[in-house]
């Protein structure tokens, strides 16, 4: 379905991931950010947030583990960064699907 | 003579071994398998060892009996993979030079992984039951707690069986009922998922069971350390959840053999493609059961399911012809809610669990996603088919790799 995120028009799912990276810019970033009650998308969330769409394209799964090891940050700054649920939010704000849990 | 070795006797190895006896050409085939240990343990036994309602003997065999003549079992520990000359080395130094690998090196707990899980309070105050010492250790507490907050918990994904961290919380409540006492004891499940489960259908049904049963979820929980000495643990963001008895499952890791070969990822699972079951490490190793990196559930059901898949393309790529992408990550759970019953999941990469009839459309006799008796007695039965159909990979009737969507209510 359709949605518009900071003025646009873009594809997202059910649960409001969008569903094509390429249709994503920072001002979504940011308005998704503070639905998910993040007031303020600094620099170091885009740091994150680029990291996950890198891993995204070359199709790596991603984990809390594999994040805090990626040299960006560690699993406590991205619980600072992204209080509660780090990976889904974040995965949000990067314009990339929600993170699977494989089950 | 050309050789392949499989690495790993256990569920996924010897279901490999069971098939490639059958249909590799023995006069041009050396068929090795190599595994350190000598018990074969019926993993999902060990969910009913801390209430007692299974002995430790009817989970234990030995690997030995379930090797197939004319198979080479070697017991050694296994060093490193050196995959430039396509060669095992062993503890003992032997190297075993293969033609084709294939990896069935599971995964196991790593307790050591979260700072104050192993210490003084472990076998203690928190216990594991995902290990035979464990679910024992565990079942010795259980028989005189005189109750109290018991917190059952996933330290992070994946884990083996995804499902039995639940299956536990039910036949607690159902335990501590039996024996008078479930007004004495607080049952907890923590997880680092947003739910009960993480796909939508089954989440729902079985955040509700656990409602019904008084048991509390406490979601979104990623944990930092554990204070034994005051009973809590600790997540990142800060929030503690207090113990009196601590059951979780530590962090699930692949075999250190892929950290020493340079090619698990940071967990130590084989990078492998999740349709054809090749790795990506080099086009001679395949990888099946939990040692790989693809995302279904790590269980045994999905290994019976890969072994089909990852037999014929082992003989495809004798041929030198292109693999089948047939894998589907088709996976088949019985879920044991307490009570003598429980539900039943069937799914795959592509579609979740959902209501329906198993294994035949309208008429099951098995109810998907829906608590029974029957599916108890199904779970129960799994033992049997276990050792005699599974291992030995005999077909089984009805049950198919791919997923079958009939019988299923997709809406």
């Amino acid at each position: 379905m359709e949605k518009v995120i900071a003025g646009k028009s873009v594809d997202v799912d059910t649960n409001g991931y969008l569903t094509d990276l390429s249709q994503w810019n920072k001002d979504i970033a940011i308005e998704i950010g503070n639905e998910e009650g993040i007031n303020e998308v600094t620099p170091k969330h885009f740091e994150v947030l680029t990291y996950l769409q890198e891993q995204y394209k070359k199709d790596i799964a991603l984990t809390i583990r594999g994040v805090g090891k990626s040299g960006v940050v560690d699993i406590k700054e991205l619980y600072t960064l992204f209080p509660k649920g780090p990976l889904k939010i974040s995965s949000k704000m990067a314009g990339i699907p929600r993170p699977k849990s494989c089950i | 003579m050309k050789n392949l070795v499989i690495l790993g006797a256990g569920t996924a190895g010897t279901m490999m071994a069971s098939h490639l006896k059958k249909k590799l050409n023995i006069s041009d085939w050396t068929i090795t398998i190599v595994d350190q240990y000598k018990t074969h343990y019926y993993q999902p036994g060990f969910l009913f060892l801390p209430f007692d309602t299974y002995k430790p003997e009817d989970v234990k065999k030995t690997i030995d009996e379930f090797i197939p003549k004319g198979v080479k079992l070697v017991r050694e520990k296994i060093d490193i993979i050196d995959k430039d000359s396509d060669t095992v080395v062993l503890e003992n130094g032997t190297k075993l030079k293969y033609d084709i690998l294939i990896l069935a090196t599971g995964t196991k707990t790593a307790p050591g992984e979260v700072e104050g899980m192993l210490g003084d309070y472990w076998y203690k105050t928190i216990f594991d039951f995902y290990t035979f010492e464990g679910a024992l250790a565990l079942r010795d507490k259980l028989k005189d707690w005189k109750g109290g907050k018991m917190v059952v918990h996933i330290t992070e994904m994946p884990i083996k069986c995804p499902v039995a961290p639940l299956e536990f919380a039910f036949l607690a409540d159902s335990f501590f009922l039996k024996k008078g006492m479930r007004d004495k004891v607080e049952i907890t499940y923590v997880t680092p998922l947003s739910a009960a489960f993480t796909k939508e259908k089954s989440s729902a049904a079985l955040g509700h069971l656990l409602k019904e049963k008084g048991i509390k979820i406490v979601p979104d929980f990623a944990v930092e350390h554990i204070d034994g000495e005051k009973g809590v643990i600790v997540d990142y963001g800060g929030d503690e959840v207090p113990f009196d008895l601590l059951v979780t499952i530590p962090t699930n890791m692949g075999d250190e053999v892929m950290l020493r070969s340079g090619f698990g990822d940071d967990l130590n699972y084989v990078p492998t493609d999740k349709n054809t079951l090749q790795t990506t490490v080099k086009e001679n190793i395949f990888a099946i059961g939990d040692c790989t990196n693809v995302p279904a559930s790590k269980a045994g059901s999905v290994a019976h399911f890969q072994a089909e898949i990852l037999t014929e393309n082992i003989l495809l790529y004798i041929d030198g012809k292109e693999l089948k992408p047939d894998f589907d990550g088709h996976a088949n759970c019985f879920i044991e809610t307490g009570h003598g019953k429980a539900l039943l999941i069937d799914f795959n990469y592509d579609y979740e669990p959902v209501k329906g009839k198993f294994p035949f459309a309208g008429i099951g006799p098995l109810n998907l996603l829906t608590e029974s008796r029957l599916n108890h007695w199904g779970k129960l039965a799994f033992r049997w088919i276990y050792w005699n159909m599974l291992l030995p990979a005999r077909k089984l009737p009805f049950i198919t790799p791919k997923m079958s969507k009939s019988g299923k209510n997709f809406d």
